[in-house]
């Protein structure tokens, strides 16, 4: 196990990916990637969540009952959501309207509570910071991969800004329409744990 | 151990659900004040872009909402009767608020209730927009089921005849971003407007089509284009307009305005 803090920070990036390696979280990569502007909303959210509650499960983790302790981590975990939710409709309304529901459903996000319960119960708060911060960077590599090929190819904008001239308004890129519909995000993390595992042979689970 | 003796376990249980609690209801009140700012702006923030008189995707501030807003006349309106209810504070009338309450409300008969609205008030806020003087569009609220909530928004009619319409916007939802979510892209918004609500004989018969409308047939002037992977939202956005315009909701309204002229 890694347990130097460089490698607690960076290692969740790229080799012990949540999304690409562990495939969790994937719902919510799917449904907030369709632009830009949700993407990077969503991933600040997860990381603030994320970083909050492994801290927050990491410094009770002595006094936590073994029988009720999935309970407490789901507790707090849902208290950091609300919050942020709470923050979001108050400072950033459109992104918050857009986002709705799943801002919520970060609750159920497998990842903050596989993290809680795999790492922030069993190290000190300061590693467990890192912990979070790297998964929820590395959740977050993803969602902006996922995020700028989506808009770009189904919008042809990046951040609402036009990048292609659109055919509709007389310039030459037809939007592809499949890239803002759901499949479209589990072909692209599809294909980029392809790329992810042709460089790096050693996640290819052995047969 | 000692961590799981019953007294520990109730002890860190109550412990966490107590700050827990404290911190998001703390979040929840310091914030509760600038989130309902928000709301009645982007409330009014629609109602102007229903009304045109402020396009979609532009940025105002505060005050330019509040200044455009003196263009519009607030009223309450008794549905089944369709006049205007007086003794009402138009602006702090709050037609959801009504709905939800059993003395302001009825329950919408099923055979009726296309849009899912189970249960509407009795009384209704519309939204007369004047320009120089003279009334140039009516705006109606209209709300129902899409597919995973309940859409809420506002149709522009002309004033003019009361059956073209001059816009349709959503102020809340929480369908799919990209698919049902297209509701606010403003190009489908565009389509809307110049098309006609009602036929010759009366009956509502605007649609939202699977696909693209083709242009040049009798019926694209009642068409509007499908949101493409959005079937049922879609349907739901059809479904509310023939409910809300419909002879069961604003239909005496509309009647009793084409019948004296808009005031």
């Amino acid at each position: 196990m890694a347990d130097k803090p460089r490698d607690v920070l960076f290692s969740p990036l790229f080799d012990s990916n949540p999304i690409a390696l562990l495939s969790l979280g994937i719902c919510s990569a799917l449904a907030v990637t369709t632009k830009l502007e949700t993407t990077v909303t969503m991933c600040w959210a997860v990381i603030f969540v994320l970083c909050c509650s492994n801290m927050a499960v990491s410094v009770i983790r002595n006094y936590i009952p073994a029988n009720i302790r999935i309970i407490v981590q789901m507790t707090i975990i849902a208290s950091l959501v609300i919050i942020v939710d709470q923050f979001l409709r108050a400072y950033a309304f459109d992104i918050s309207k857009q986002l709705s529901v799943f801002v919520g459903l970060i609750i159920t996000n497998c990842i903050i509570m596989g993290r809680a319960e795999a790492f922030a119960s069993q190290n000190g708060p300061g590693l467990s910071f890192l912990d979070g911060l790297g998964n929820a960077l590395g959740y977050s590599v993803i969602l902006l991969v996922v995020g700028i090929l989506r808009e770009l190819f189904g919008s042809g904008s990046l951040f609402g800004v036009p990048m292609f001239a659109l055919a509709a308004e007389g310039g030459w890129y037809a939007p592809n329409g499949l890239m803002l519909l759901p499949p479209s995000a589990f072909f692209i993390i599809g294909l980029f744990i392809w790329v992810l595992r042709t460089w790096k042979p050693k996640q290819v689970e052995k047969e | 151990m000692a961590n799981d003796s019953v007294g520990r376990t109730f002890g860190v249980a109550l412990g966490v659900c107590l700050v827990c609690s404290v911190l998001v209801s703390a979040a929840a009140v310091s914030l509760r004040p600038t989130q309902a700012v928000n709301k009645t702006l982007d409330k009014k923030r629609n109602i102007l872009m229903a009304a045109g008189l402020l396009k979609s995707g532009e940025i105002a501030s505060g005050e330019r909402i509040d200044e455009l807003y003196r263009n519009i006349n607030t009223r309450v309106v008794d549905l089944a009767t369709g006049e205007y209810v007086d003794g009402v504070d138009p602006i702090e009338y709050d037609q959801r608020r009504a709905a939800k309450d059993p003395a302001q409300s009825e329950v919408v008969p099923d055979d009726v209730d296309i849009a899912n609205v189970k249960r509407r008030a009795l009384h209704a806020s519309v939204y007369l927009v004047s320009q120089k003087g003279k009334i140039k569009k009516v705006i109606l609220p209209v709300h129902g089921l899409g597919l995973w909530s309940t859409l809420y928004g506002f149709v522009a009619l002309d004033a003019r005849d009361l059956n073209t319409i001059r816009g349709l916007v959503y102020y809340e939802h929480a369908e799919t971003p990209g698919l049902g979510g297209e509701v606010d892209n403003p190009s489908w918004k565009a389509l809307w407007d110049g098309k006609k609500a009602f036929d010759e004989s009366g009956a509502v018969r605007i649609e939202v089509i699977r696909g693209k409308v083709v242009q040049g047939r009798p019926e694209t002037q009642y068409q509007v284009d499908g949101l493409s992977g959005a079937t049922i939202t879609s349907r739901g956005v059809r479904d509310m307009l023939r409910y809300w315009l419909g002879a069961e909701s604003f239909g005496p309204y509309l009647a009793k305005l084409k019948e004296r002229g808009v005031s």
